[in-house]
Order: C-alpha cells, then sequence, then structure tokens
C-alpha cells in the first residue's frame, strides 16, 4: 500500500531463510500482529464479540489457529491476533472495527521478528536456548521466555515446528543464537 | 616406555594405544584410562608438589575427590591448570605437566619450605606479614603468591564455546553405581521421564572398581547390561561425564556435561562443556561415598592411598601401584584391597589392622591391633613403620599402601539447602539430616547405606517412592556385607607431621594449634588452617579434620559438626558459567531502524543499553569526531536535521481510566489533555526523586503514547504494569509496549516543516499542526504518526511509521528534501543541542535529583496526587539553598570544562566543606564557541550572572566561570515555535 520500500528485521528487502543441517529457520514478514486486552470488566463482551468475529481467544500458555485470525494468549485477558499480512497490514484496525470498544487494541506487528523452525525434532535445539519443556508441552503450547538475555514468544505447533516470535531490533542477534545453537546441538 | 605396572583385566582397550606426555616425557595408555592410572601403569606415583610445603606427591585416589594429583593439560588457549589427573581421561596427544615447582617435579627448589615447615605452620601469614602494612600489597603477597599456589593461568583467550541448556525429567537420578542404576531402571520402566547422570565416562561407579557378583555376573558386567537397557528406553536421557553440581530451588539441580574434555579438540562446533539446569519432579541422590584416609607420620608420600582406590586402579585399569604392597585399615573394607591384590598376584606384605580381634585374613601376615606410626621414601615410598599391638615396632619395605580409615556418605548435595548431616556412629561418618532440598531422596551409599544389596534395594525402593509405584524390578542377589569399623582419626605418636588435609598441607599440628588459639568452631577451624579449601573442598579431610578436633577438646563429634557445603561439588570453570556470553556476544544487540543506512555512511555508533545508535555520521575529510559534530549541530540549527529517535520507550496506554492513570504516575496533569496534543511528563519515584521524562500524546479520549528515555523504557514499563495490576486493579487500563513496533525520527531546524511537508500527505503548517500537537497521518498512503515535540531547541516534528518502512522514510526524506540539505546527526550533537537548550537528561537524571533541582518544581502538581508528590515536598528536598540547575561558560573561552568537576567561590580552598556542586553534562557549543555545561549548584538560582571556580583535581583543571541560565540557546523559545 504505501510507496516505502519494506525491510526486513534482518535488514534485507526478502524474508531470509537458512538451513543447519536438518534445522530450517525462516523469517515471517507475511504475519499481521495485534495485542488484544479486555477493557477492565468487559471480558464477556469481548469474547461476545470475538466469537462473532471468528477471532480464537484460547486459555493460557495455548495457541489456537484460526481463519483469517489465529491468537495466543500472552497475560490475563490479553492476547496476540496474528492474520495474515497481505490481507491484513491494518489488523489493529480491523480488530477495533469487529471488538469495538470491549477491548484496547495495538499494533504490534512491527515489534516482533518472527521466525519458524522446522526440524525433524526441535527439542535438542531449543533445549540449548530457553527452559520450555518441549518435548513434553502439547502442540499449541504458547510461552513466553528467554533466549540469549531476549525475552521471546515461543508457540509449539508441533514437535517438528514453532515459531518464535523475538524482539525485532534484536533479529540479528536472535538468528545467531538460533544458528549457534543448531550448530552446537544438531 | 612400557607400561611396567600393567597388569591383566580391567575396563580398558588394549587394542588400541594412546600416546601422551607428562612433563614433556612420552608414554602409552588405553582408551579407559585417566591420566592417573596411565601414570601409574607406566610407574609414575610423582605426579605434584604440595601447595604449602612443596612435598612430593601422587595420588591419593581414583576419583574426583583427589586432593594432591593436579596437573596443568594441553597448552596455549587451552591450557587448564589443577585438573585432577584421576579424573582426566586419557586421549592420543595428551599433553600434561606437573605444577606448583621449580624446576623440575623431581627437584622442585621450593621444597626447601619443607624444612622450614616449623615456621609455615596455620595462622603463619597472619602473624607474620603484618607490618608495615604497606608491605603487604607490594611485596609479601606477590612472594607468597609466586611461592604457594597452584597451577597457572594462560594468557590466551579460551578459543573453545561453552553452552548452557535446561533439561526436565520427572526423575533426576544423581550417580550412576548400582544405586543409581536400580533407581533408574525402576523409573525407566515404568515410563518416567528419567535423567540419570554420573561424573565418570563409565557408568557403574564402584561396580566397576570392585570384584565381587551382582546376581550371575561380574558387577560391572551387570553394570553394562543396565546401561544398555535404559539406553534403549527413549524416556530415559543417560549423561556420562556430568557432575551435578548443585541443589537449587524448586527441584532444580545445576550440572555440568563435559563434551569434549575427552577430545583433543572439540569437534567443529560443538562446545567444549554444557552448564545445564535440570528442573527435576524428583532427585535421587546415589552419589556413593569417599574413602577417608588416617593420619599419621609422612602419610603423604606417593605410594600411599586409599585403600579403595588401590584396588580400583587394580580392578578397572589393571594397574598395580606397587610391587609390595600393604593395606592400613581400621575396618572391613580395606581388607577387600588386601584380597583382590592377593588374588592377583601382587605381594600383600602385611595388612595393620588398627582393630583387635576378629578373623584373620587367610595367608596375609594380618596384624591385629596394630598401627602404621611413620613412612619413608622421599620422592615415593619406601618403607612404612609399624607399632604392633605388643608395642614393638617393624618396618616392612613396601613401595605402595593402601590406607582406609572408613568411607564418607557424599552428603553434598543433600547439605546444599544447609540440611546438616547427622553422625552415624555404625558407620562412623555422617549421613544425610533432616530438611534436604525438596523433593530429594538419598539411597545407597549417600544415606549410609553401605552394601551392594543395600544400595540395589534403596535405589529401587527410593524410586518407588519417587514415582509413586506400587512396586519394581526384583533385586539380584548381592553382597550385604555390614561395615565393620572402629574408628581411627589419627595416629598418636611422635612429634612429625601427620596430613589431615593434603590439598591445603593442614596436618594434625595445625588442628592442634588452632585449638590452642581457640579457632575451636569448625567454622573457624576451616578459615584459620584452610582445611577443606580448595579444588577438592576437602572430601577426603573434612571429616577426619573435625574429628580430630572433636578428640582435642573432648568433645562429641555431632557437637563438633560439619562446615556448611555450597555448590559447586567440584571445580566448574569460569568459562562453563559464562557460556556464550563473552566478547562480542556478551549481550544481544538492538538495531535501529536507520542502522544499515547508518552504516553505510561509516556511522559512528554508541552502546546505549543493547542498542547501537548512531552517535555521529562522518563527512569525507572529518579527522575528528568534533569536527563531525560540529557541523551536525550547524547544520541542523541552520536548515534541518534528521535523529533516529526509535530508541526512546514508547508505551501504548489505552482504557477509559487512562488519562486518570497518567495524572497518579506522572507528577503533572494529562487527564486534561486535548486529543491531538502532547505534553512533557515528569515521573517521580515514591521518595519525590525524579524517576523518569518524556512526552505523552493523546491519540484519542481513551488512548495515550507514552514515551520514556531510552534507558528507562523497560523500568517505566514495569513499572506501569505494577500500578496498573498491584496499586491500582480497578483501574481500566490496558499496557503494551510499541517501542520497536514504530521507527520514529526527529527532524528539527528552521527548514523541518518544509521538508516534512514532502513526505506526508496532510497539511501541517502551524495552523493546522501548532506547537505540541499530535496525531495519526500518512505518509504516501502509509500509516504514520506526527508529533510536533522538540529536545534541541528547533523547529522540529518527531515522524513515526511502521518499523520496516522506517529505513525507506529516513531515505525518502533525504532524497525529497534535498534542497533544504538536510543531514543526518547523532547522539552526539543531541547532547548538544538538548544542553545549549537546558533539557534534561541522564546527567541531571541522576536518581539522586528532585523536579525542583532540576527548575521544574512547578510541575509538580499539588492540585492531585501522584506517586512522589508528597515525598516530594519533604523538608530538606525543599530548601532554598538546595541545588539547582544552571548553565556554565569559562570566562575564557578557550578553557575547557570537565563533567564531574565542582563548584567552588573564588578563593575557596578545593575541600569538601566547601563544595558548591558539580557539573553533570559538558559539550562543546559551536554556536557560543566555548565549552558549555550544565551542573547543581547549591542555590544556583539566586547566582545567575556571578562568576565562580571550576576545580576538577583529578584532571588538574581550576577555571573562572560564569553561571548563566541552563537555556542557554534562544531563550525565549522562539525557534520552537517558528
Amino acid at each position: 500500500m504505501a510507496s516505502l520500500m519494506a525491510m526486513t528485521a534482518l535488514g534485507r528487502r526478502e524474508p531470509t531463510t537458512v538451513t543447519h543441517g536438518p534445522l530450517t529457520i525462516t523469517e515471517r514478514t507475511d504475519v499481521a500482529l495485534a495485542s488484544v486486552a479486555a477493557r477492565k470488566g468487559r471480558m464477556a463482551d469481548l469474547a461476545q464479540a470475538a466469537q462473532a468475529a471468528g477471532t480464537p481467544l484460547p486459555g493460557p500458555a495455548t495457541h489456537q489457529r484460526g481463519t483469517p485470525y489465529s491468537a495466543f494468549w500472552t497475560a490475563p485477558e490479553m492476547w496476540f491476533v496474528e492474520a495474515p499480512f497481505a490481507t491484513h497490514e491494518l489488523i489493529a484496525e480491523m480488530l477495533k472495527a469487529a471488538l469495538g470498544d470491549a477491548a484496547s487494541i495495538t499494533e504490534q506487528t512491527d515489534a516482533w521478528v518472527a521466525f519458524d523452525l522446522a526440524a525433524p525434532d526441535l527439542s535438542p535445539v531449543l533445549e540449548r536456548l530457553c527452559n520450555v519443556d518441549f518435548r513434553h508441552v502439547p502442540d499449541g503450547h504458547a510461552t513466553r521466555t528467554m533466549m540469549e538475555h531476549l525475552g521471546v514468544y515461543l508457540i509449539k505447533h508441533g514437535p517438528k515446528e514453532a515459531r518464535l516470535y523475538g524482539p525485532r531490533s534484536s533479529a540479528e542477534s536472535l538468528l545467531h543464537a538460533l544458528e549457534t545453537a543448531a550448530h552446537s546441538a544438531l | 616406555m612400557t607400561q611396567s605396572n600393567r597388569i591383566t583385566g580391567g575396563q580398558i582397550d588394549r587394542t588400541k594405544t594412546l600416546r601422551f606426555t607428562f612433563d614433556g616425557i612420552p608414554y602409552q595408555g588405553h582408551p579407559g584410562d585417566t591420566l592417573a592410572s596411565a601414570l601409574l601403569a607406566n610407574g609414575v606415583k610423582l605426579m605434584g608438589r604440595s601447595f604449602k610445603y612443596h612435598r612430593p606427591r601422587g595420588p591419593i585416589s581414583a576419583g574426583s575427590e583427589e586432593p594432591n594429583a593436579l596437573v596443568e593439560l594441553r597448552s596455549g588457549g587451552r591450557q587448564e591448570p589443577n585438573t585432577r589427573a584421576t579424573v582426566a581421561e586419557l586421549f592420543d596427544g595428551l599433553t600434561a605437566n606437573s605444577q606448583n615447582r621449580w624446576p623440575s617435579l623431581r627437584f622442585d627448589a621450593m621444597g626447601i619450605n619443607d624444612k622450614l615447615s616449623t615456621f609455615f605452620a596455620a595462622g603463619f601469614y597472619y602473624k607474620t606479614f603484618m607490618w608495615p602494612k604497606s608491605f603487604w600489597e607490594k611485596l609479601y603477597e606477590p612472594i607468597i603468591r609466586r611461592a604457594a599456589g597452584l597451577g597457572s593461568v594462560t594468557r590466551e583467550e579460551d578459543p573453545d564455546n561453552y553452552d548452557k541448556g535446561f533439561l526436565h525429567c520427572d526423575l533426576l537420578v544423581i550417580g550412576a553405581g548400582p544405586t543409581g542404576l536400580m533407581a533408574a531402571l525402576t523409573a525407566g520402566r515404568a515410563g518416567k521421564r528419567v535423567i540419570l547422570a554420573d561424573e565418570d565416562f563409565r557408568m557403574g561407579g564402584r561396580l566397576n572398581a570392585e570384584t565381587y557378583a551382582v546376581g550371575d555376573l561380574q558387577g560391572a558386567d551387570w553394570a553394562a547390561g543396565v546401561v544398555a537397557e535404559l539406553s534403549s528406553m527413549p524416556n530415559l536421557r543417560l549423561m556420562t561425564r556430568t557432575t551435578v553440581v548443585g541443589a537449587f530451588d524448586h527441584g532444580i539441580y545445576s550440572a555440568v556435561e563435559r563434551v569434549s574434555d575427552h577430545l583433543a579438540t572439540p569437534t567443529d562446533g560443538k562446545p567444549r562443556q554444557i552448564l545445564w539446569r535440570i528442573y527435576s519432579g524428583k532427585a535421587i541422590l546415589a552419589g556413593g561415598a569417599t574413602e577417608r584416609p588416617v593420619a599419621f607420620e609422612n602419610n603423604d608420600r606417593p605410594g600411599i592411598m586409599m585403600a579403595g582406590a588401590l584396588r580400583a586402579y587394580a580392578n578397572r585399569w589393571g594397574v598395580k601401584v606397587g610391587e609390595r604392597v600393604a593395606v592400613f585399615t581400621n575396618n572391613d573394607d580395606g581388607l577387600r584391597t588386601a584380597l583382590d591384590l592377593q588374588a592377583i598376584g601382587v605381594d600383600v606384605v602385611a595388612v595393620i589392622d588398627s582393630r583387635e580381634g576378629g578373623d584373620l585374613l587367610p595367608g596375609i601376615r594380618h596384624l591385629q591391633g596394630a598401627e602404621v606410626i611413620d613412612t619413608a621414601g622421599n620422592l615415593g615410598l619406601k618403607s612404612i613403620s609399624v607399632r604392633q599391638a605388643n608395642g614393638r615396632s617393624e618396618t616392612f619395605a613396601v613401595d605402595a599402601l593402601g590406607v582406609s580409615g572408613g568411607w564418607n556418605p557424599n552428603v553434598n548435595i543433600h547439605s546444599h539447602h544447609r540440611s546438616r548431616p547427622v553422625y552415624d556412629p555404625a558407620i562412623a561418618a555422617f549421613i544425610p539430616g533432616k530438611d534436604g532440598p525438596p523433593g530429594l531422596l538419598v539411597a545407597g551409599a549417600a544415606a549410609g547405606q553401605m552394601s551392594t544389596h543395600a544400595a540395589l534395594k534403596t535405589g529401587r525402593d527410593a524410586a518407588i517412592a519417587a514415582c509413586d509405584l506400587t512396586n519394581g524390578p526384583d533385586l539380584p542377589q548381592a553382597e550385604d556385607a555390614p561395615v565393620r569399623i572402629t574408628p581411627l582419626w589419627h595416629v598418636a605418636h611422635g612429634k612429625g607431621r601427620a596430613w589431615i588435609d593434603q590439598q591445603n598441607d593442614v596436618t594434625v599440628k595445625d588442628i592442634k594449634l588452632a585449638k590452642q588459639e581457640n579457632f575451636t568452631s569448625v567454622e573457624h577451624l576451616k578459615r584459620y588452617t584452610t582445611l577443606g579449601m580448595a579444588t577438592d573442598q576437602g572430601k577426603t579431610s573434612n571429616v577426619i579434620g573435625l574429628a580430630v578436633m572433636a578428640e582435642l577438646t573432648g568433645r562429641s563429634i555431632p557437637e563438633t559438626g560439619t562446615t556448611i557445603y555450597r555448590p559447586p561439588y567440584t571445580p566448574v570453570a569460569m568459562g562453563t558459567l559464562a557460556g556464550r556470553s563473552r566478547g562480542r556476544e556478551f549481550k544481544p544487540f538492538r538495531l535501529t531502524p536507520s542502522h544499515h543506512w547508518a552504516k553505510e555512511q561509516g556511522a559512528i555508533f554508541v552502546e546505549v543499553g543493547n542498542w547501537l545508535r548512531t552517535q555521529w555520521v562522518p563527512k569525507a575529510g572529518e579527522t575528528e569526531w568534533r569536527q563531525s559534530v560540529d557541523r551536525e549541530v550547524l547544520a541542523t540549527r541552520k536548515s534541518v536535521g534528521i535523529c533516529d529517535v526509535t530508541t526512546l520507550g514508547k508505551i501504548d496506554i489505552q482504557g477509559t481510566d487512562a488519562g486518570a492513570f497518567l495524572d497518579r504516575v506522572y507528577a503533572n496533569t494529562f487527564s486534561t489533555l486535548a486529543v491531538g496534543k502532547c505534553r512533557y511528563g515528569l515521573m517521580l519515584r515514591e521518595d519525590g526523586i525524579v524517576f523518569d521524562d518524556g512526552t505523552t500524546a493523546r491519540m484519542s479520549p481513551s488512548e495515550y503514547v507514552m514515551t520514556t528515555t531510552t534507558a528507562n523504557a523497560v523500568t517505566v514499563f514495569r513499572h506501569l504494569e505494577y500500578c496498573r495490576q498491584v496499586l491500582w486493579p480497578d483501574m481500566d487500563v490496558q499496557l503494551i509496549s510499541t517501542t520497536e513496533a514504530w521507527a520514529q525520527f526527529s527532524a528539527a531546524g528552521p527548514n523541518a516543516r518544509n521538508l516534512l511537508a514532502k513526505i506526508v500527505d496532510q497539511d501541517i503548517s502551524d495552523a493546522a499542526f501548532p506547537y505540541m500537537g499530535a496525531g495519526n497521518i500518512t505518509v504516501g498512503g502509509l500509516r504514520a504518526r506526527l508529533f510536533r515535540i522538540s529536545f534541541s531547541g528547533e523547529l522540529a516534528y518527531e515522524i513515526a511509521v511502521p518499523t520496516r518502512y522506517g529505513d525507506a522514510l529516513l531515505r525518502e526524506m533525504l532524497a525529497k528534501g534535498a534542497e533544504f540539505d538536510p543531514i543526518v546527526y547523532g547522539t552526539e550533537a543531541l547532547g548538544v543541542m538538548r544542553i545549549e537548550k537546558g533539557h534534561v537528561a541522564g546527567g541531571e537524571l541522576n536518581g539522586q535529583s528532585t523536579a525542583l533541582n532540576m527548575g521544574l518544581g512547578k510541575m509538580v502538581s499539588k492540585k492531585k496526587d501522584s506517586i512522589g508528590m508528597v515525598l516530594s515536598q519533604r523538608e530538606g528536598m525543599t530548601a532554598e539553598n538546595g541545588y539547582r540547575l544552571v548553565g556554565v561558560k569559562p570566562v575564557d573561552p578557550q578553557a575547557k570544562l570537565t563533567a564531574g568537576s565542582h563548584f567552588l567561590e573564588k578563593g575557596a580552598a578545593a575541600v569538601a566543606a566547601n563544595d558548591g556542586g558539580w557539573l553533570t553534562s559538558k559539550v562543546y557549543s559551536p554556536h557560543l564557541g566555548c565549552d558549555i555545561a550544565l551542573g547543581y549548584l547549591k542555590a544556583g538560582d539566586t547566582k545567575i550572572g556571578q562568576r565562580m571556580r571550576i576545580v576538577n583535581l583529578l584532571a588538574g583543571l581550576d577555571t573562572e566561570v560564569e553561571i548563566i541560565s541552563p537555556h542557554m540557546f534562544d531563550p525565549e523559545g522562539e525557534r520552537l515555535r517558528g
């Protein structure tokens, strides 16, 4: 929509994909992100509006897929909602229209760098990076954790598949940490 | 060189030969050897010199408890001092050197210390090197450090990497001897997630060193079979070469895995070691027991070792330590050594058994009621003197002596939360007490269950209890001999030295001296004599040390007690603790949206927290930083300059109570702020001191965007969350950081508006977008935000776009605004301009200053309550002669100022009593053509126009200055409203 050319969090025009042995790390720039926090005492209203709008609001530590909106829990009565960037670049405006004043909604798309991780078994890499019991937690587990001093969200889509949201400004450091751990563990 | 002392048997791979050197001499060993076992196989018993007296020493153990055989391994950046030869796994090409000797291990000039031992008793240094005081640092300490010491540290950087990691399990089993194997088997077969960790490179523990059977198999073979079964279980994680070094809260244990220590160099990219944090549901300490010596005169000669080690070298490593061997014991376990060695054909000259009565060993000269009273042999044992029950002395020519004073359960991990072990007279040793780490069970020898049967049974039962199982595997048949021991701590005889702690050269005499000087508490004893310190942490010495003290004081052993056990269980390298966090990878970096552009320009970056901010952007021909900074300042004030201000914290504050919330967290009022406007805000701490400042804009009736300083972005957010969640949970307020979501640039200077007008889609004339205006705009259709705020004192705006477009926005502003000669300025120019304008920043927001100090006292509204308002009005904080922010310039424009310098009245002595305050920030102002500064000056508001001195005794500065208003440039603010 803009005449300005977008740059990825890694400072390139196109998203980056790197592989280390069995591990593939894919930068995702095609995800729009917004935070949705229930206004005080308005949870019931929000739940109703969200249901009507097809926006999942999963329970603690959980990610729920949906179309076009997927979401994961980040704090009590607060979620991050994902949608395709191409159709939902204005995700905050769209959610505001759908959810009304029952929620405080803030654009988060460019606050984060998103990496998709894929390998036959991600556990050996992730156990060098964070204290999440990746082997044990169920698919759809979403949690906040730390990797090399960086606060990140880790979402388990399956034993072979995870998404990581890290602070955008530290995208290079986070990728370096991922690559180093992969090199070391795999 | 042949392996002269190698005998048959053992768990070494004789099909392969490994070459290594010790002190430059080549030797050979086999896979499965430790450095100590390989050296002993080659007839080398002398492996080190003692810490204080430089006595020749050999290994006394075959494990991690070793106090003597400390060596330097490897060379270059990988050189590692104080490595225990008894646990250093042999690899082909290993180079090892002895330490703490000069010029050589066999002839050590510092051995003179041994002759002067009278002077080196406990407390010697404390008493001797006291006068004159100044000599300590410059003379005494360096000399002592050179003479006494362990290995040397390489000056090269460690080329290896160290990882950290996190593991989770239902059950952590610490130690893979019979107890741990049985526990792991029990829990593993029940489907539990089990981690089995052992410090050794071969699991099996003591079974590898013994000859007795478990079930139908040799103990070591039974262990290998269990390990094979465990390896096949997907729910089991077997970790060899992994030492659990500490117990922490909530079932968390730390463990060091030596991934590559047994290799010449780590495999490419692989770490040398990993520091694991293990989250366990339950844990079982199955760490076994450590044999302890008996103190007798000259009990430290190479060739004298623990009886259990003597047979471990024979049984596990196929090494006979000596040709003619004796055993000195106070318990039945020592007799095993004699029998094992006899069985493999070693000449067991005598067994000196301090106990009276009982069965005599067949075919061995078994002297009951006898004690070893002295030994001879300089660089290795040659003979022992024995006092028999009838008082007659006899000398035996032997080259090895096994000593057993009993076995101490390894209670360490269980005591890491300060649980005090309790003395069990039945085994004459301490066993785990109450109140250990929650969830930690102890089994086997670590719990004082000394037989193999007891180990297997308690290991299984502990796993059943830990995992809430109803049953476990059947127990194989195993020996179940009782512990028969009559305590003997030291042999009373003569005046010679009898070693208790060989690592620290602490003798019975030292303990007597400590008692004499009233250091009778075990903690005092430890500090006074150094008993139990250093790399072995007294694993072989602590208990006999305190037992000797108990004897001397007439107190019981339980009354005397033990010292505190603390992690780590065995030494951990600093590099392992640091992990990846070193050098360039010490911390992650944060890059600004303009980083790539700035890098292209050759910008100089400065670290601000984790951010890399542009400090200045040099142009061709500029050779000195000031040239660049002056140019950036002048160009900005002349036309327009652009600065990346993304690093400032941005917090999105929404909710129907957002305005009321801000009124409470800011000293000034925000609920009345009109939509589309912004305001400078001052945030106080509860104690009335200024916490942070920034500009907050109202984007809609229920949405504000707060900016914070770069440094406090996280702490302010945390503070606001605390206020929201804890102080006022009833308010309808939601917060989220958007610092990284928006790329934000300041455009400042007379042409700022003209430049932005070419970029944005809306009318931003003064009428349409007045000073302190804020709003959502578009840039070529792209959503953006504009704030008309200024830090530089110029007509200025901050424009923000989603971060991915930040780089493009900067390039667009420079391209489309080319006619205005825009420049990009960095933090240095930013600093110059804010100081010229008297705006406070880090130097002034120093955590000690009030709004009043900063000349912002009126901002603290008394019409409402806010955090810090009440306490900011305390007497003393409102004193009229308190510090006030002033501007400063030198009377002589050529004179230099230095931040941190102090104000003095003319003629006043440069002493603290005359101190008038200090300079907080200083820059060179290209507009004023001289150094200028901000400072806190007592009653500074009354001193404008006066002359004072600026004194900095460290920098040799004493300069006359004029006190001026902090608003040194455009004091009326005409430019920023332009």
